[in-house]
């Protein structure tokens, strides 16, 4: 609730600053001021201090997840704008509206972290989307950018339209849009409206988060916003996506897992065998990691599809492990000026730290121990194996996660083992956000050695 | 308190050579390290020797999971962290005047192998196993691809996606049977008495034994290995093939075996049939061989394979002699790369055709040689000859298979194969005529003299007083083998 509103309200703030403040500086340390904020009133609010008593029963719920998420939200955000804010000015003029339009998807995702009724829900995809689009076609010269925008809402809009038409369905089917209330057996049987409704939704969350075959837009999309909001997309949103996904299926539709998990079952191998394949072909970086981003939604899927307790904590842990390491490698992105994987050639030599960094990185999202990539995955195979006859879908996770292996490396090999033909200069990187990404690998590292840091606040 | 010394001195030098921008200094240091280690390993074989609490370390580690770092130095263990722990100083040793490009990057990706395989011969945790298991490859595969042959990037790929795809299948079967352990834990402990069905034992079997058939390597899972050796850096292969593929064997011996005794009974004959199958071959090929490297590494798989079929034949000859032998075909193999290496750098060329008549113009390698290759060979006397005796008398008396005489002979075929490659590259390169190349030829120096006496040392001090190796490995194998006793239980 503390996030909720102060996000909004620094929002609107964020908006005026533009034309009461003079000056780049000022705008964005007040944004960064913002989401440290924001950060601090999460964790009071862990803390059982609420700023703000509102009554919400019946639409949202601060629970002990919900709060958590929240908390890796904001504090995810927070690095990122550490170390991509200044970029984000670069994109166009309008720089304090890019963080109005930050801090109103941070809104969104306090409520489709919370939301205990489809409404609210609805409203909270809603408000995370509609900035989104805006984010993609900023770049406004930009033919790629205007097409990725226009492409990103109609696709966008259509499936909004699937998703009311799902909850349309289920509160014909049962007069209510609560999720305790969806979430039971009547006379033994479910109404058809119900499994259609349920269908419809689960369709609708998969577009959002980019599960194949319900994926075509994200490469397009990823690859024509500006590489900063990429950053943002492929990371914090896609995650609020997830945690809404699991809450909804677990709060709402968790009686009638026998009817829905084939289908999520059929979602997870496709979207692993789609995202990693293709990532295997792409020449750019940019767009080989919006393939991974697919990739990695196909292991997250494996929560929703197990939809065990293992599995809720292992997407927080997933989650988490994969937005700090893309956030690391968006930012060192930006920062080139060739996209494509001989780019990086070299690229150790240049510039050791942010190669050995990106290393960390790489290494997380391919699964390699020692990093939060690898915890993240064990929690995922282990709560799909806790039910014992999904074999088959753990082994075929594991082939295509030695397949991802191929497309992280290459970037590995051109930074450490092949040189440089163009003329190496320098990139404009200052000391902080060299330190930033210091602080991001490290905790990388320190999630990935002890994960309990973590998942303890899931608990107490 | 020692054991975790073993993994925390590699551990902690390695990051610190990070830093240290002299390359000469870093040699130093990471030749010092080594030697530490040596020092560490050696004090728990002899002060520490009967005291438990000073064997073993325990903390608390992901509790969530029950999982903890539980590390533990046993019999088997010392025999292999004493190898890993005599490799470094005298690979370090032989290859002190090769310079390396960044050459503190080298050496510190050494060592953190060092502490990454000495995590796999200690832990007695699954996890912490597998954490370990990965942190050896992971510097292996910077070590083998920046400071690689011509070759490397590709080859080194292939080594390590198939490495990596081996241990992710032997990561689900570590989950497999922790979910089906009594208490939910990772500790050995409670893999042992993991409560598995007879066909819930046959996958564990497959998906932990692929991962460890890849890491020895056993045919037809040996692809990436003539390759990798071929382009890395001596050094590198030194370490690789002299101590890291030990991490193979032993895995089965403490992890699969114990773990999953029936369906290791079941499998045992296709297992032996493999190994026996790819000794054949890799000496067979070994023959036709004109590149060195090569050669050695061809042997090497030869040589797993005998070690793979004698574990399968579960009696405690056979059990020992493949305990002592990972030890003893440790230190051969490195005895042989320290050659390969003083002959490459010298004359360019591994090609054993363009070689000959050395032993006119180095005597004293060759007189180091021809010791270290009749090691290779299991000649009496020799370190490796009570190992090889003790696998073949186990496999020809193996209880649990009925083709064990047809085994003892195929396996005894690749014995004298072996012979045959192994005096046959003496022949060539060090006896006959010199030509222009070898002509000019000059004999080891200093360091590298002092390393191969080093192996030489321990090759006939093994070869002639083997007891105290095996006194190390009796107790483990005994262990093992009541683990992994099936025939109570097939009587059920």
């Amino acid at each position: 609730m503390n996030v909720l509103i102060i996000s909004a309200v620094w929002g609107v703030l964020m908006m005026f600053s533009g034309v009461l403040l003079k000056g780049k500086a000022p705008i964005r340390i007040l944004a960064i001021a913002g989401m440290l904020a924001l950060v601090l009133v999460n964790v009071l609010e862990m803390q059982g201090i609420k700023i703000f008593h509102i009554q919400t029963e019946g639409l949202m719920k601060y629970d002990r997840p919900a709060l958590l998420f929240i908390g890796i939200a904001t504090v995810t955000t927070f690095l990122y704008l550490l170390l991509s804010a200044r970029d984000m000015e670069k994109v166009g003029a309008y720089n304090s509206e890019y963080f109005a339009l930050i801090f109103f998807i941070i809104c969104g995702i306090d409520l489709t972290s919370s939301f205990q009724s489809l409404l609210i829900l609805f409203l909270g995809i809603e408000i995370i989307s509609i900035p989104l689009y805006i984010l993609t076609g900023s770049d406004k010269r930009n033919l790629k950018s205007n097409e990725a925008s226009l492409k990103y809402f109609l696709m966008g809009s259509f499936s909004t339209g699937l998703m009311l038409m799902g909850i349309a369905l289920i509160y014909g089917a049962r007069a209510s849009f609560d999720l305790s209330a969806i979430n039971t057996v009547v006379d033994g049987k479910t109404s058809v409206l119900l499994t259609a409704g349920m269908l419809l939704l689960m369709f609708s969350m998969a577009f959002k988060a980019s599960v194949a075959p319900f994926h075509f837009w994200t490469p397009d999309v990823y690859d024509g916003a500006p590489t900063v909001f990429t950053s943002f997309m492929a990371t914090v949103v896609k995650a609020a996506v997830f945690i809404a996904f699991i809450r909804l299926f677990s709060d709402a539709f968790g009686k009638f897992q026998p009817q829905w998990q084939m289908i999520a079952g059929i979602l997870t191998v496709a979207t692993l065998f789609i995202g990693n394949i293709t990532a295997v072909f792409q020449q750019s970086v940019k767009r080989m990691l919006a393939y991974s981003s697919i990739a990695q939604a196909g292991f997250m899927m494996f929560a929703v599809y197990s939809m065990s307790a293992e599995g809720r904590e292992g997407l927080i842990l997933y989650v988490t492990a994969y937005s700090l390491a893309t956030i690391g490698i968006f930012a060192v992105l930006i920062k080139m000026q060739d996209y494509t994987f001989d780019g990086f050639n070299g690229f150790a030599k240049r510039q050791p730290l942010l190669a050995a960094t990106t290393t960390i990185f790489l290494l997380s999202l391919a699964g390699i121990p020692l990093t939060a990539g690898f915890i993240a995955k064990f929690y995922m195979l282990k709560a799909a194996l806790a039910g014992g006859q999904h074999l088959w879908l753990v082994i075929f996770a594991v082939l295509m996660a030695a397949v991802s292996v191929y497309y992280y490396f290459r970037v590995i090999q051109a930074m450490y083992f092949r040189d440089s033909e163009t003329d190496a200069h320098e990139l404009p990187v200052s000391l902080s956000f060299k330190w930033t990404l210091v602080v991001l690998a490290g905790l990388v590292i320190v999630l990935g050695v002890f994960p309990d840091i973590l998942l303890s606040w899931y608990y107490f | 308190m020692i054991a975790l010394l073993l993994i925390l001195v590699p551990l902690v030098t390695g990051f610190a050579t990070f830093f240290l921008k002299n390359d000469r200094t870093a040699r130093a240091w990471a030749l010092f390290a080594s030697v530490a280690t040596l020092a560490v390993v050696i004090t728990g074989l002899t002060i520490c020797k009967n005291d438990a609490s000073c064997l073993s370390y325990s903390a608390n580690w992901m509790s969530l999971l029950n999982s903890s770092f539980t590390v533990k130095l046993d019999g088997m263990g010392q025999l292999l962290c004493l190898l890993n722990a005599v490799a470094y100083p005298i690979v370090m040793l032989a290859t002190w005047k090769t310079s390396y490009k960044k050459a503190h990057n080298f050496y510190a990706l050494m060592l953190l192998a060092q502490a990454g395989m000495m995590g796999v011969f200690l832990a007695m945790d699954a996890l912490l196993f597998y954490f370990a298991w990965e942190l050896a490859l992971i510097p292996m595969y910077f070590l083998c691809s920046q400071w690689g042959g011509e070759k490397r990037i590709a080859v080194t790929f292939k080594f390590f996606v198939y490495t990596f795809l081996g241990s992710l299948l032997m990561l689900i079967g570590i989950l497999f049977v922790y979910s089906h352990t009594p208490l939910q834990s990772f500790s050995i402990e409670q893999f042992y008495n993991a409560k598995l069905t007879v066909g819930e034992e046959q996958i564990v079997f497959w998906l932990m034994f692929v991962a460890f058939a890849i890491k020895m390597p056993i045919f037809p899972f040996h692809t990436w290995q003539p390759d990798t050796y071929e382009q890395s850096p001596t050094a590198t292969t030194m370490i690789l093939s002299g101590v890291m593929v030990k991490m193979g064997v032993f895995a089965l011996l403490r992890w699969l075996l114990p773990v999953v005794p029936i369906a290791a009974f079941q499998w045992g004959d296709v297992v032996t049939s493999m190994a026996v199958i790819g000794m054949i071959y890799a000496s067979l090929i070994a023959i036709r061989q004109d590149d060195l490297k090569r050669l050695v590494a061809y042997s090497s798989i030869a040589h797993i394979g005998l070690m793979a079929a004698a574990i399968f034949s579960e009696n405690n000859s056979s059990v020992q002699g493949a305990m002592i032998q990972m030890f003893n075909h440790g230190i051969n193999i490195i005895g042989l790369w320290i050659v390969v290496e003083i002959i490459e750098r010298q004359f360019g060329t591994r090609k054993i055709s363009d070689l000959g008549g050395l032993a006119q113009k180095a005597p004293a390698m060759a007189i180091l040689l021809v010791i270290v290759a009749l090691a290779n060979i299991a000649l009496p006397l020799t370190n490796a000859f009570p190992g090889e005796f003790l696998m073949f008398n186990g496999i020809f008396n193996s209880g649990v298979t009925q083709y064990s005489k047809l085994f003892t002979v195929l396996a005894g075929l690749s014995i004298i194969l072996s012979a045959v490659y192994t005096l046959n590259m003496i022949r060539k390169v060090f006896y006959g005529n010199t030509n222009e190349l070898t002509a000019s030829a000059v004999d080891i120096s200093l360091n590298e003299k002092i390393a191969l006496a080093i192996i030489v040392g321990i090759i006939c001090w093994f070869g002639i007083c083997p007891q105290s190796l095996l006194n190390l490995a009796n107790d483990t194998s005994n262990f093992i083998l009541e683990k992994a006793n099936v025939l109570p239980l097939l009587k059920k």
